[in-house]
């Protein structure tokens, strides 16, 4: 298992006062939080930036990880010497509120012995009165991210589920169990879909608690969505731009062959009625055009340019000449 | 409930702004109290609609409902700030998308 460096983590010195890690661990928690932050590492920083304060927090966990010694490096390999948190409160249990499946197995094996989860009684707020022992189990949350071409077609993905049970011993074991869902077509980011059943496991005679996919959509490189409304480049040469052509496209839904107007400009939008993402009341698609102009590298290709700019009184600086195209 | 490594297949029903949820489905889906809820209908964090028996909410609420319970849980914001949060965030969100597609000309 690997040593974990918290003061390190939340940005602190090992003689940081409680109220600096708070400070730094509030300024963090802010920056990496999943719901606020684009970056990609943005939800494991926050874990652990979560887990340092977990234990930072505390002073009496702060001065169970301090005995440790500060000789330890980030990474390096680590067992907890036995007996290590002899004569500190939280011995064999020290979790509060916060999620225990989150942290990592450094921070299970000084702070995590038979600490048991207090939260598995919380979901609901009906399930109390007179029922302890059966409970609904809990409700599970988690994110899948598909293609855009996924909500166009509907598609299947297994997805890997993790959740703990208590084996044999009386302490939670982790178990895998691998499901393939149906995606339902026109799905878009924000939707949640659920899955009956599939959450954590019942209490009791209690049914299982449901599992809650919410959608988002990979980056795509052509295509981006709005909505129900999906946009996309199409890149035009110049004279399919003024004369006016039609032009293959591939859009999501399949490929298709497209009419530009003449005298069309760069960024201009033609709309797709319906192409968007599917629905009662599909979306449209907006087909955004960039005219791409040549490079002139051979004499003909310089003539052509110079027969262009006789040929036109066009100057794109000035306010009036633009949109001649 | 199946255990070990064998695989099942699972149809998903899809939240969206067409489904209605009510007071007790939506609590149920974000594991909080109704109270708790009820708190964010106040804040105009979430809508709901009166419909005979009891309040309607719209599938969509579900996100909404349980990021700002993770705004308030882990940043120790209140619901205001909380709301307020969300609003910035989804107009990022449509403008970081709108930047995607002009920086790609």
């Amino acid at each position: 298992m690997e040593y974990r460096d918290y003061y390190q983590i939340l940005g602190v010195e090992r003689t940081a006062s409680q109220d600096e890690i708070k400070k730094s661990y509030r300024k963090l928690a802010r920056k990496f939080h999943p719901d606020v932050s684009k970056e990609d590492d943005a939800e494991d920083r926050f874990k652990e930036v979560n887990e340092a304060y977990e234990v930072l927090k505390d002073p009496e966990k702060r001065a169970a990880y301090d005995q440790l010694g500060k000789n330890w490096n980030s990474g390096e390999d680590f067992n907890p010497p036995p007996d290590w948190d002899q004569g500190f409160e939280f011995r064999g249990g020290g979790y509060t509120e916060a999620d225990p499946e989150a942290f990592s197995d450094f921070f299970e094996s000084l702070f995590g012995r038979g600490g048991f989860r207090q939260s598995g009684f919380q979901g609901g707020g009906f399930s109390r009165g007179g029922q302890a022992f059966h409970a609904q189990g809990e409700n599970t949350h988690a994110r899948i991210a598909i293609d855009i071409e996924d909500s166009y077609r509907g598609s299947k993905r297994q997805i890997t589920l993790k959740h703990s049970e208590l084996g044999a011993d009386g302490r939670p074991v982790v178990k895998e169990r691998m499901l393939n869902v149906t995606i339902p077509k026109g799905v878009t980011e924000g939707q949640q879909m659920r899955l009956a059943g599939q959450g954590q496991p019942g209490i009791g005679n209690g049914k299982a608690g449901d599992l809650y996919l919410e959608i988002v959509f990979n980056p795509h490189s052509r295509f981006s969505v709005e909505g129900k409304t999906v946009y996309m480049e199409l890149p035009v040469a110049p004279w399919e731009a003024a004369l006016g052509a039609k032009v293959p496209v591939t859009t999501p839904d399949g490929a298709l062959n497209l009419t530009v107007p003449p005298n069309s400009k760069s960024g201009s939008k033609l709309r797709l009625k319906g192409k968007g993402l599917p629905a009662k009341e599909p979306g449209d698609l907006f087909v955004v055009l960039d005219i791409v102009t040549p490079p002139a590298h051979s004499e003909e290709e310089c003539e052509a340019y110079r027969q262009f700019r006789d040929h036109f009184q066009f100057d794109p600086r000035r306010s009036d000449s633009r949109g001649g195209a | 409930m199946p255990s070990g490594n064998q695989s099942e297949d699972i149809l998903a029903e899809v939240l969206d702004e067409h489904s209605i949820l009510t007071l007790r489905e939506l609590c149920r889906a974000c594991n909080l109290s109704a109270e708790q809820v009820l708190a964010m209908v106040e804040q105009g964090v979430i809508d709901a609609r009166e419909e005979g028996t009891g309040l309607r909410f719209s599938g969509i609420c579900v996100r909404r409902v349980r990021r700002v319970y993770r705004l308030e849980r882990d940043l120790g914001v209140n619901h205001a700030g909380a709301a307020l949060a969300l609003e910035l965030l989804d107009e990022i969100e449509q403008l970081r998308a709108r930047v995607r597609r002009l920086e790609r000309r």
